[in-house]
């Protein structure tokens, strides 16, 4: 890789690092209700909204309290992005005239963007109204990770506080962070990015007149609207020349805002960050890339804050970094090498001062191979899911990162909340392990872990793999599941192993190709978001609630410290051998098979 | 029941209002007074009507222009309200038809230039919108639109640079020649339409 290359990466990296310690301890004092004072102007305001919800701010809730509320309050975020999909049509805010979208395709992005998925089956641009764009999908992207940020809250209590039976109120967990974390980030990000480029309107659709007209051919409809054929029986063509560009524009900044900063990746544009309108310059791309990890990695601070021992919170966040630079090394290497099979056509895809070189099918110009990979790092590390580059269409070994980091549980900085949650449920698991080793009862921070806590920490990690693995083999034995393959061969099932592991892990990016938008895969597809999101959070909320009651131990000599170089190499090991165990033979089957097939033919 | 629902109900609503309502409308505000050219879509404006966007590429297959980034969006290349990427994968025949058929496209076009041809010429961009090429993609097409329009390779090498951008402050991305805009110069230039 080229030294600007490293140093594209170093300046990423390094800026998120400094930015973590300030945003994490402003989280902290949110989450613990001593808000600073540059915020707390706010507060009256806020204090109103409890009182119009008649929400007695004070009050706390049991661990079922909470996860009463916190499903509740997604099903009436399912009910309303469905409605306002179906019912868009007799909606303002539209004025490309967009019709209702199908039932499962509603139903779909309704729990996909409920869960924090946000998985795409349709094209934005073509699909929804800007109506449906904000009042749904953009709410439920500061909804969605507002609640898994209150259920982080939850848990990090569980830890920090001794036999009580409350973990927090959920109403206050999620509207503190959607007012003071989520909105105000929102607002200066959205205005960055439209001074970069990113369209900001109501208008509709620009017309343009062509330098170079273009034409194509189509088939000959005859007057009922079917498809003329000849003697042969084949279709009658006929050449539409086209000397206009229309081009789709919208209200993108402030939506494309959110996406990143809640990791949600649902695009304004079918595309998503891969447009020049969604994500139009490399400083553009800068930021969207720091908001998908801005929030996860300053949890960590706040976590570390929270528990009284901010070493806590930077050993969990060291390990993050170590497994996200080792699986960057890989991607960045698959995709510069290229496809050896261009270089035999006498295409040039090295590296130089004029070009970035490198497997370019399906990439941007201006975002190159390090910018392209460093993003499907990202986005797959957090549950982001956006993309600026295909993921189709990587060489095997290159799409095998952007796989494997899902299916490990996204836990490499994950999604705002989830991401840190999964990750503390490795750490539970990290320490039983090696109490296991050493023959002595597990503790973490100052908790004793027990049979009960064990099985909710293996819930969050065996459900993943069940919904992931079981669906593929689902899909796989019959037509339907199979007649969605876009690319033949190995290739295929891959798009199928990753449609799941992104459904399942609440990621939403895709191998695009795979037709997705089919009854099955909607409905299929749709429940595993549905489960891989709350089948997780009802365990997180169980262990919050059974930590909280426990009695704090004082540490002792026998205890194992969590925040020394050791537990961070425990915790990197646990995570992959777990992810390993569950994944290899599948992925034998697909990007390995591939890559063996991609070098042997030539 | 009641004692979940009303909360529920009520912080969704005004929750939906705020961020739903509120926040886009206060950011388009902001960046229609303070940003319109940005927020409209960084459109190209000659004689006050609209001539493409600087954001977003357009199809160009005449010798005589400078040919972009190939484009997958349907039904015709560079459609912008229907943006897409080929989706091939690395090892599936037909993408290696199409590459073969682009290479071939472009020693057609010209027969002299046996150079290896530069990996983002004959591949397809993944918006499909692409605006850029690299400067080595722009290099490889000068002697053929010099000679198609028969002015001096300095002439167009002089337009290329002009048009190049490096590195967003000299760190960030890549370096890469705006296609539309060079094209529209070429025209202004030579005098052709």
């Amino acid at each position: 890789m080229s030294a600007n290359g490293l140093l594209q990466i170093a300046m990423f990296l390094g800026v998120l690092l400094v930015l973590a310690k300030p945003l994490g301890w402003y989280m902290a004092r949110v989450y613990e209700g001593k808000l600073p004072a540059f915020v707390g102007w706010m507060a009256p305001a806020e204090n109103l909204f409890y009182r119009l919800c008649g929400v007695d701010r004070k009050q706390e809730m049991r661990w079922t309290q909470y996860a009463m509320a916190t499903l509740w309050f997604s099903l009436l975020g399912v009910l309303a992005v469905y409605a306002l999909q179906r019912l868009q049509g007799l909606l303002p805010l539209n004025p490309q005239g967009l019709g209702a979208v199908t039932p499962d395709s509603s139903f779909n992005t309704a729990l996909s963007f409920v869960t924090n998925t946000n998985w795409q089956g349709y094209g934005g641009e073509s699909t929804m109204s800007y109506l449906t764009q904000m009042l749904g999908l953009a709410v439920q992207n500061f909804l969605s990770a507002a609640t898994g940020m209150a259920v982080l809250a939850a848990l990090i209590r569980g830890f920090s506080r001794h036999t009580v039976d409350t973990i927090g109120n959920f109403w206050v967990d999620m509207t503190r962070s959607t007012l003071y974390i989520l909105l105000p980030l929102s607002m200066v990000l959205a205005l960055a990015l439209v001074s970069q480029g990113v369209v900001q309107n109501f208008s509709a659709y620009q017309n343009v007149p062509l330098v170079e007209s273009v034409s194509y051919d189509q088939p000959k409809l005859d007057a009922s609207g079917n498809p003329i054929k000849d003697a042969a029986g084949n279709s009658v063509t006929e050449k539409v020349v086209v000397n206009e560009q229309t081009i789709a524009v919208g209200p993108g900044a402030s939506q494309i805002a959110i996406k990143q900063l809640g990791t949600n990746g649902g695009g304004f544009f079918n595309v998503n960050s891969a447009h020049p309108f969604e994500n139009p310059t490399p400083f553009a791309n800068f930021l969207e890339l720091l908001a998908i990890l801005l929030i996860p990695a300053a949890l960590c601070y706040t976590f570390g804050s929270m528990v009284g021992d901010t070493r806590q919170g930077w050993a969990i966040l060291v390990a993050m970094m170590l497994m996200f630079v080792g699986f960057l090394a890989v991607g960045e290497y698959a995709e510069q090498q290229g496809n050896p099979a261009f270089t035999a056509m006498g295409v040039d895809q090295a590296s130089s001062a004029t070009q970035s070189g490198g497997n370019m099918e399906g990439k941007e110009t201006r975002f190159g191979i390090v910018n392209s990979v460093l993003w499907a790092t990202a986005t797959t590390a957090a549950s982001n899911g956006s993309v600026n580059s295909m993921h189709d269409s990587y060489t095997p070994l290159g799409g095998l990162v952007p796989l494997v980091q899902i299916q490990l549980g996204e836990v490499i900085f994950g999604g705002v909340g989830c991401g840190l949650y999964g990750m503390l449920v490795f750490a539970v698991i990290a320490v039983f392990l090696a109490g296991l080793m050493i023959g002595r009862t597990p503790e973490y921070l100052g908790k004793k872990i027990e049979a009960f806590d064990i099985k909710m920490a293996s819930l969050v990690i065996l459900i993943p793999p069940m919904l992931i693995l079981g669906g593929t083999a689902v899909a796989v034995m019959l037509d339907v599941g199979k007649s969605s393959i876009f690319n033949p061969g190995a290739h295929g099932f891959s798009e199928i192993l990753y449609a799941f592991s992104s459904a399942a892990g609440n990621n939403g990016s895709a191998f695009a190709g795979f037709g997705a938008n089919t009854p099955f895969y909607n409905s299929a597809l749709g429940l595993a978001m549905f489960f891989g999101r709350f089948w997780l959070m009802i365990p997180v909320l169980a262990l919050a609630g059974s930590l909280a009651a426990k009695k704090r131990i004082p540490a002792s000599v026998g205890s194992m410290a969590t925040h020394t170089p050791l537990f961070v190499g425990l915790l990197i090991g646990t995570v992959l051998l777990v992810g390993a165990l569950n994944f290899v033979p599948a992925l034998a089957l697909g990007p390995v098979i591939e890559q063996l097939n991609m070098i042997g033919l030539h | 029941m009641l004692k979940v629902l009303r909360p529920a109900i009520v912080s969704f609503l005004l929750l939906s209002l705020l961020t739903g309502i509120a926040y886009p409308l206060l950011v388009t505000g902001i960046s229609q007074v303070t940003m319109p050219g940005k927020a409209n879509g960084s459109l190209i404006m000659k004689d006050g009507k609209p001539v493409g966007s600087s954001l977003i590429g357009q199809s160009f297959s005449d010798p005589k222009y400078f040919w972009g980034r190939p484009s997958a969006t349907g039904p015709m290349p560079y459609n912008a309200a229907s943006s897409g990427g080929s989706n091939l994968g690395p090892t599936n025949p037909a993408l290696m038809d199409a590459v073969k058929a682009r290479v071939q496209a472009l020693r057609d076009a010209d027969p002299g230039n046996t150079q290896p041809i530069p990996v983002d010429l004959v591949t397809a961009s993944a918006s499909g919108l692409d605006p850029h090429i690299s400067p080595a993609a722009a290099e490889y097409q000068v002697a053929r639109v010099a000679r198609v329009r028969n002015i001096a390779p300095d002439a167009v090498r002089k337009l290329v640079a002009e048009h190049t951008e490096g590195r967003q402050f000299g760190i960030l991305g890549e370096p890469r020649v705006n296609v539309l805009a060079l094209n529209l110069a070429l025209n202004a230039e030579t005098g052709t339409h």
